[in-house]
């Protein structure tokens, strides 16, 4: 223990004073910001990320960084808040005295924490590498699962939180504390920690994490609009995982990739008596959702088989190409598709008599029918995630991966390359074309604009984003992906301005994406330090990777 | 009668004949060195071999049987290789790159996988069991879980001849084993040369180290120009006077 230096003990009471003090001196701005007494509004992030404030006391790795993140998170969400009372109130007039408090208490707690000692280096800090499992004790297991449990609790509390703001400006300060608070933790070594707990308790993980997933309707006190939006998130996130076979395991950049999930979502409108359907077949929806899957699943191996001899740029140009046909005889062959026109009318699913348009009531609370969607792409997801998983650590898994890392080497190894990538490639259109059967539904419409290039982009940058060869990458990715836009409606326009800047600060700062691979997890378990310390730190794509 | 027999292959990219009609036997327990001056058309023979590249005429046989197609056929078949500029998986871990060396002998499919039944449990524990059999023959049992690119650059050679062996060759090719090594190191992999010859698997060997491959092999082979100047035994070859004049240019009159 040491003593905080009184520059953060003054820090740290201004910025306390400042967040329980008004921000704003006119009222209407959201938050209740003209108040004093209480953190209103966007102050209360401010104030958590004062607890920062803490690490000057506590003798723990990585805390000169971490109190760093946290004093800068506080002064990032007060600067956010001040632009946005400028704007709102006309001027910086508009904004009192408790901002500015605010912001001086964060700069003097950047300052103090610029004057910390330097934090030991931990090579779990670089690179995304594993933390030596040797810094980890082992607790009681029970203590164990409640630390997942609480962490994961955390994750709903903090969507469930997240959601429930409003307004644009609240919500950007809410994403600001969140980012800061993260790499301050991070800093702390917290989701090292966690991702060795993970790693010991990988069932119950699951478990828990697929609680959290089916408890999520039920936060929501039968308002349907949160629902819907995870409800369309959810067939992106098996398509996401049927893409990061492709793009994460095999390593195949594949920039036509929601044509597969156009297949699957023309043969659920197709084949389930949509109003204005133009084949009047109607099969059940399993079946519907397994043809769907195979239909997507035939395309995929007629468009590999020629191209992936490819590599690399040309596979990623050649499948961008095949993705604009997909759209534009989808667009064009009225006989079947209805052209631009689409098929709409696609009605609800029913099995046995269950109508999942209706709403329903479970343990007293009102389940609204996008709920019915959201369970059954749960377990579409769980059943992808199986696959994903389960292929990964298998002879085709670790094919892959081999060929990802050296096609040529992969092949004088003995892997028949060309049939290994043409199996992702149908792998991941089944489970995109499975995803696109459930969305007819969901959306109750199919039209050729929905399966553009940009939706084949996103899905891309969902996968890197999230990062890359890992199941909670391309859930993080893809729920981050269409959540946020849905908050930031008033930024619609500048959508893919965002997420351009999202992906330059990811690639620069977590080029291995915000949840690395796990295909080092063996090291956890061995007692073999690595090898070269200075290459064990490097990070970045693997040379000959699929962006290369 | 030979295990690999190479006939008449030739190897022309464009106007340049890397390869000419080149013959060459590999037998049952032999270790065959070939050599050369740089340029001299060995990587690209070995390519041949392997399956890397198509020869442009002439072919391969291996237990009789004609190779063609692409390498993993060639390996599958029998015949495995190292390269020059070690090419391993570096992401992934010393076990797992052997077992992907044992791909080709392996066989469960897509729904086996999936449903990890016990035919799949019993192949991923027998692979299992022969890499770490392998890891230990080649001394890196212990850096089994490390990452490759963490090995030091002998250790790498190393790996990449264990999961060359996970393939269950008959014959393999060795291209430059020992480039980058110390003194101690040379002499160990020449150990490694033929306990590998002693398992039963023959040898093909380039090495620009003459002590090297002198001490080591049964027959060398001598490639200039993409031609095979001289075969025999090692006494053979370095008494040669056109190997000699090959390495050492003419003697000026």
């Amino acid at each position: 223990m040491i003593k905080p230096p009184a520059l953060a003990v003054a820090g740290a009471a201004a910025l306390v004073a400042g967040s329980m003090s008004p921000w704003a001196t006119f009222a209407g701005f959201p938050g209740k910001m003209t108040l004093a007494g209480f953190p209103g509004g966007a102050r209360l992030f401010a104030l958590l990320l004062a607890a920062g404030a803490l690490l000057f006391a506590l003798e723990v790795g990585g805390r000169r960084r971490a109190a760093l993140f946290a004093a800068a998170g506080a002064g990032a969400v007060v600067a956010v808040n001040i632009v946005a009372i400028t704007d709102h109130g006309g001027g910086l007039g508009s904004v009192a005295w408790g901002a500015w408090m605010a912001v001086a208490g964060a700069g003097a707690l950047i300052a103090a924490a610029w004057r910390l000692p330097a934090d030991p280096e931990r090579r779990s800090e670089r690179g995304g590498g594993e933390p030596a499992p040797e810094e980890w004790r082992r607790l009681h297991p029970a203590l164990e699962v409640a630390a997942i449990a609480v962490a994961l609790s955390s994750v709903l509390g903090a969507v469930v939180w997240g959601l429930e703001i409003a307004e644009s400006s609240r919500f950007i300060s809410f994403l600001v504390f969140l980012v800061f608070a993260s790499v301050a933790l991070h800093y702390l070594g917290v989701f090292s920690a966690l991702a060795v707990l993970f790693a010991r308790h990988h069932r119950m993980a699951m478990l828990l994490g697929a609680a959290a997933a089916v408890a999520f309707p039920f936060t929501q006190q039968g308002n349907a609009y949160w629902i819907r939006v995870f409800a369309s998130i959810g067939v992106f996130a098996v398509a996401a995982i049927g893409l990061n076979v492709v793009v994460g395991l095999a390593g195949l950049l594949d920039l036509g990739y929601v044509a597969f999930f156009g297949v699957g979502a023309y043969v659920g409108a197709l084949f389930s008596n949509a109003a204005l359907t133009t084949t009047n077949i109607h099969l059940p929806f399993m079946v519907v959702v397994i043809l769907g899957g195979c239909i997507a699943a035939v395309f995929g191996l007629v468009i590999g088989t020629p191209t992936l001899r490819l590599r690399g740029d040309y596979l990623a140009i050649v499948t961008l190409g095949f993705g604009e046909i997909f759209r534009i005889t989808a667009n064009n062959w009225d006989g079947l598709t209805r052209g631009p026109n689409g098929i709409s009318g696609v009605p609800d699913l029913a099995l046995g008599g269950f109508d999942f348009g209706e709403s329903h009531q479970l343990f007293g609370i009102t389940l609204p029918g996008f709920a019915n969607y959201y369970f059954v792409e749960l377990v579409l997801i769980a059943g992808a995630i199986l696959v994903f998983t389960r292929l990964n650590d298998s002879r085709i898994g670790r094919a892959w991966v081999a060929i990802r890392e050296d096609e040529l080497a992969a092949a004088a190894s003995g892997i028949d390359t060309i049939r290994l990538k043409l199996l992702a490639f149908a792998i991941g259109a089944f489970l995109a074309g499975a995803a696109g059967t459930v969305n007819a539904h969901v959306t109750t419409q199919v039209s050729p604009d929905s399966y553009t290039f940009l939706e084949s982009i996103l899905l891309v940058a969902a996968v890197v984003l999230g990062g890359m060869g890992t199941v909670p990458g391309a859930l993080l990715g893809s729920t981050a992906l269409f959540v946020i836009p849905e908050k930031l409606r008033a930024f619609q326009d500048k959508r893919l301005l965002l997420f351009g800047a999202a992906l330059i600060l990811v690639m620069r700062f977590r080029p291995e994406g915000l949840v690395p691979s796990r295909r080092r997890r063996r090291e956890l378990r061995s007692e073999a330090p690595e090898g070269v310390p200075g290459l064990a730190g490097a990070s970045g794509p693997p040379p000959g990777g699929p962006l290369s | 009668m030979s295990l690999l027999e190479v006939r008449g292959v030739t190897k022309r990219f464009e106007g340049l004949l890397a390869v000419d009609s080149v013959d060459l036997d590999v037998g049952e327990g032999d270790i065959v060195g070939v050599i050369g001056p740089n340029g001299a058309g060995k990587t690209t023979l070995f390519n041949c071999m392997s399956g890397l590249e198509a020869p442009t005429s002439g072919e391969i046989r291996f237990r009789g049987q004609m190779l063609s197609g692409r390498p993993d056929r060639f390996t599958k078949a029998g015949v495995a290789r190292t390269f020059q500029n070690i090419r391993l998986f570096p992401h992934m871990t010393v076990f797992e790159n052997v077992l992907v060396g044992r791909h080709c002998r392996t066989h469960v499919g897509l729904v086996a996988a999936i449903g990890r039944g016990p035919k799949f449990r019993r192949e991923e524990r027998e692979s299992g069991e022969k890499a770490d059999e392998l890891l230990e023959f080649v001394g890196l049992r212990r850096q089994a879980d490390t990452l490759a690119r963490n090995l030091s650059y002998g250790d790498q050679r190393r790996l990449e001849i264990a999961r060359a062996l996970a393939s269950e060759p008959g014959v393999l090719l060795l291209d430059e084993p020992r480039a980058g090594m110390n003194a101690a190191e040379t002499r160990a992999a020449a150990d490694l040369v033929r306990r590998i010859r002693d398992r039963g698997v023959a040898v093909a060997v380039i090495e620009h180290d003459m002590r090297f491959i002198f001490g080591l092999c049964d027959r060398v082979a001598v490639l200039v120009q993409g031609r095979k100047l001289v075969e025999g035994t090692p006494t053979e070859v370095q008494g040669d006077a056109r190997v000699i004049e090959a390495y050492l240019g003419a003697p000026t009159a």
